[in-house]
């Protein structure tokens, strides 16, 4: 596909390094000439300097031949009017990073009217993204589906788990519902297990299940932590606000701390349920002074990088529950994984890959029926839903005759309303909804699992 | 430096030689020749070292700026050598210097040539001779990234060391499409040629030849007399028309073809290119009448020698050593100001001189009004300080080398004319130069101290001075040995 970004910032580099390297026709639009420069020489790309929202610049880029184009300046403003202009001199589809929830917030009217394919905004969706993180602290990450039904979760095995030395066909010994352990990545290794497949403390595992049975599952394999109740939030930036926001509409009791007292009162208004601390997050007294040990987690949030690892370490070592830390580079979140952080959040990186994901929707769709895609274990497991014409030629077939690929597997099948995490004698029928676990990846459609090609 | 990854490149670049060599070898043995053994030899040469060098894909990929540079630089010297083995091999060129020189000046698209005549070299090595032309005036990387999946999301640091001018862009986001863009152009413009000049009575051969010539801007003929040997007027225009063609940028082609006529004519590079070209023949026409009488006919051999030279081609179809002064200072002039940037053309280059030029201007108008805040604008977009600079710096480079090279030239006696005009058909790619290195005469003549010199300057003006120099130079690769030790 042509692909136009405008905006050559951390997300937009992201996004052409991604995209290109996925073998998309890549156009960057950006003011600055030396960064355009720095990228050009970098990446397979082409560079244009100039102001994305003109239409001179856009006409240059050949964004009427385009069939994407995706608007991610620093300015909520710059970035809708880019969009107009490229909808309307004939680009396909359009993405706007919009921050500002007064315009987000007219995001129908947009879609509509203005012919914006999807707005982001990139704090949002780190809050929703945290959200779902601490209404399930023992998971790693969780992700869901299209019927919002099935969920992966990733989690980590503990030293002692109950999990630990026991092989993948027995599973169901301990387990009573059904769950299917779907990858896992033992040191740098990755794989897509079978039944004779031992687990190991130590292991990354992926688990696909339906959401109530995913809970069972922790309570009584994992041992489950609570969903956080009681929450410490560091740092009191625009993830701050959206996540107080949704977690005392959940009814957690949400505790923010903040070092300006300006930003404090402005959060204090806005959030009358929060408690908002006026002090410095780094400073152990204050922190041991609003019972951080009390707390079933606590997120660092603040604008440093360095002050969030630090911070996180710290709290890592004086409570028992969940720690979250916000990293924005990506060098450093690498360093943050070596020192023993698990839970890191990347604003940016976060925005890039809900647009990748996206992207690929939008790729596959025009050859394919893929409908959600998410990618586990650093990337080198994909996850993806399909739905299953007529045109799949093992209708019916039940799974344990069925010829697969190596390194494929089959996670659940989403039949009328009823999720069903298949056995042997389960078979795929038309109009299903079919999970598919892959290293291999780029499948482009269902019957690319078969180890053989039929003709029907 | 990573020295692995620059020659795992250059091995699967000379590679690609290898296979160049068949064509000239199917061309030999079409007209059942004995040398044809020879690029056999050469191409299996050219094969084992360069499956020696590209046997395994080190472990660390990145290439930088200085590796592109060495790249390319190691790359063109691999090539010229191993181009010069069926010369020397078959014993056509008796010394593998003469053999060398004659390779290089091919590559490079110079034209220059040792041999006293031609006529008398086979079919195979004539065609090989010219077919150097072809390939070397588009880019010989630029061609294995057309061919092969070499491009790498960095390989624009090749792109930029190889092709000519002062910037370098891409036409379409990938790198390898828009190697296959320009090698289409490259591939339909000459094809469109080829079938011009048969249909003006040209033997097939002799087509493919003056073909190969034109379109790389090169200026190697199979006939001792060049292009005045078929004495046609329909063939002069042809081939004037076309070196002209095939001197200028080709992303205008490129906007052609996207029918956005307006950014193809109204390309300032293009314009000035063709200004110069259409005044310096109609004043050398109106100089030379009395040679020829009409004004037609002067105009006929004062423009292909015009075109020949401004675009460093090197054809000619008359001794332009006896015009008068007037006319042989302007073709000296047009030696350095050279063909169009991106084409396959040499010399300073326009846009390179209108850069320069429009930069002075704005100097001087600086000393009278100290205050004036000015950039240099090029297509009504401003260029940045550094692509102003680097204009100076090669600008000066230039001048630096052409000094020394003629120092150097002058050992061997021949009067200043001589010497200066064969640094100059060299430097700048051209082929003949103006006394005893003229049209009708050749290098043949020159010390073996003159013509490694020579050599060496077509390949500066070729890859336009810096990736050689700083591919080659010693204290890059030292320093950087140290490092690594540490």
């Amino acid at each position: 596909m042509r692909i136009v970004i405008v905006g050559n910032g951390k997300v937009g580099n992201t996004l052409a390094e991604q995209l290109s390297s996925e073998g998309h026709d890549i156009t960057v639009i950006d003011k600055n000439q030396k960064n355009i420069d720095n990228t050009i020489n970098t990446l397979d790309v082409m560079g244009i300097c100039g102001n994305g929202a003109s239409y001179h610049t856009l006409l240059e880029a050949e964004v009427p031949k385009a069939d994407l184009l995706i608007a991610c300046t620093s300015q909520d403003e710059i970035n809708l009017l880019c969009c107009l202009v490229g909808k309307k001199l004939g680009a396909g589809n359009t993405i706007a990073r919009v921050r500002n929830p007064e315009y987000s917030d007219q995001l129908v009217f947009m879609r509509e009217e203005l012919g914006l394919s999807m707005s982001i905004n990139p704090e949002r969706a780190a809050a929703s993204e945290l959200f779902r993180m601490l209404k399930f602290p023992s998971a790693l990450k969780i992700e869901n589906f299209s019927t919002k039904r099935v969920e992966i979760a990733e989690l980590r095995l503990k030293e002692g788990s109950a999990l630990d030395g026991v092989y993948l066909r027995d599973l169901h010994k301990s387990f009573k519902g059904r769950a299917l352990i779907c990858a896992v990545q033992r040191g740098c290794e990755v794989r897509i297990p079978d039944g004779n497949f031992m687990l190991k403390s130590g292991d990354k595992i992926s688990i696909i299940a339906s959401a109530r049975d995913m809970l069972d599952f922790f309570s009584s394999l994992v041992g489950i932590k609570p969903e956080a109740r009681n929450v410490m939030l560091i740092g009191g930036g625009r993830i701050t606000f959206y996540l107080a926001r949704m977690l005392s509409e959940n009814g957690a009791k949400v505790k923010i701390i903040d070092i300006d007292p300006a930003r404090c009162a402005e959060l204090g208004a806005a959030l009358p349920k929060v408690m908002v601390i006026c002090g410095d997050g780094t400073d152990q007294e204050l922190l041991w002074e609003e019972n951080i040990k009390d707390a079933d987690a606590v997120v660092a949030l603040t604008g440093l990088d360095e002050e969030n690892i630090i911070l996180a370490l710290y709290a890592q070592s004086v409570i028992d529950g969940k720690v979250i830390t916000k990293v924005n580079r990506d060098s450093l979140s690498s360093i943050a994984d070596k020192v023993g952080l698990e839970s890191i959040i990347s604003p940016r990186s976060l925005t890039a890959s809900i647009i990748i994901r996206y992207v690929r929707a939008m790729q596959n769709s025009l050859g394919s029926n893929i409908e959600t895609l998410h990618r586990l274990v650093n990337g080198q497991v994909e996850a993806l839903e399909f739905r299953v014409n007529d045109t799949f030629p093992r209708l019916g077939v039940p799974l344990k005759d069925l010829e697969l690929r190596p390194n494929i597997l089959i996670g659940c099948i989403s039949r009328s309303g009823r999720t069903i995490i298949p056995g042997g004698h389960d078979c795929i029928e038309s109009g299903d909804r079919v999970i598919v676990i892959t290293t291999n990846l780029r499948l482009d459609d269902l019957s690319d699992i078969l180890a053989r090609s039929y003709t029907i | 430096m990573n020295r692995a990854m620059v020659l795992y490149f250059t091995g699967r670049i000379i590679k690609v030689e290898a296979a160049l060599l068949m064509l000239p070898f199917v061309v030999a043995l079409g007209y059942k020749e004995k040398t044809a053994v020879f690029f056999l030899i050469a191409a299996a040469l050219a094969l084992s070292l360069g499956w020696a060098l590209s046997r395994k894909k080190p472990a660390d990929q990145a290439i930088y700026a200085k590796e592109g540079f060495a790249v390319v630089a190691l790359a063109w010297v691999a090539f010229s050598a191993i181009g010069a083995l069926p010369f020397y091999l078959s014993g056509c060129i008796p010394s593998y210097l003469d053999s060398l020189f004659e390779t290089v000046s091919g590559f490079t698209t110079t034209g220059s040539s040792i041999l006293a005549s031609v006529e008398e070299l086979p079919y195979g090595m004539l065609f090989w001779r010219s077919f150097t032309h072809w390939v070397g005036g588009m880019g010989v990387l630029v061609f294995a990234m057309a061919v092969m999946p070499l491009s790498d999301r960095r390989s624009m640091h090749m792109m930029r060391a190889e092709v000519p001018g002062p910037i370098v862009g891409k036409l379409v986001p990938k790198m390898r499409d828009t190697a296959k863009i320009l090698y289409s152009i490259y591939f339909g413009l000459s094809l469109i040629m080829f079938v011009l000049l048969i249909l003006g009575g040209m033997p097939i051969f002799d087509s493919a030849i003056h073909v190969f010539g034109t379109a790389g801007t090169g200026g190697f003929s199979c006939k001792n007399s060049s292009v005045g040997f078929y004495d046609s007027a329909y063939i002069d225009w042809v081939i004037t028309i076309f070196m002209a063609l095939f001197g200028v940028n080709f992303n205008l082609y490129y906007f052609l073809l996207l029918r956005n006529f307006k950014a193809a004519f109204k390309n300032e590079e293009l314009l000035w290119y063709v200004g110069i070209m259409t005044s310096a023949s109609i004043m050398i026409a109106l100089d030379i009448m009395p040679e020829f009488g009409s004004f037609f006919t002067s105009l006929r051999y004062s423009a292909f020698q015009v075109s020949t030279i401004m675009t460093t081609t090197g054809f000619a179809t008359t001794d332009f050593n006896l015009w008068p002064a007037f006319s042989k200072n302007i073709l000296i002039l047009l030696m350095f100001i050279g063909a169009s940037a991106g084409s396959t053309g040499g010399g300073l280059k326009v846009s390179r001189l209108l850069i320069i030029a429009k930069a002075t201007r704005n100097e001087i108008r600086k000393m009278l009004h100290p205050r004036m805040v000015s950039s240099v604008s090029m297509d009504e977009k401003p260029l940045s300080p550094e692509t102003v600079n680097s204009a100076y710096m090669y600008l000066a480079m230039y001048v630096f080398i052409a000094a020394v090279s003629v120092a150097i030239i002058t050992l061997d006696g021949f009067d200043f004319e001589t010497s200066f005009t064969a640094m100059a058909a060299c430097f700048n790619n051209i082929g003949p130069g103006l006394g005893a290195v003229g049209p009708t005469s050749n290098f043949g003549a020159m010390s073996h101290l003159s013509k490694i010199v020579l050599i060496a300057d077509m390949l500066l003006g070729r890859l336009e001075i810096f990736p050689l120099l700083f591919g080659i130079s010693f204290p890059v690769l030292k320093k950087q040995r140290r490092s690594a030790n540490n």
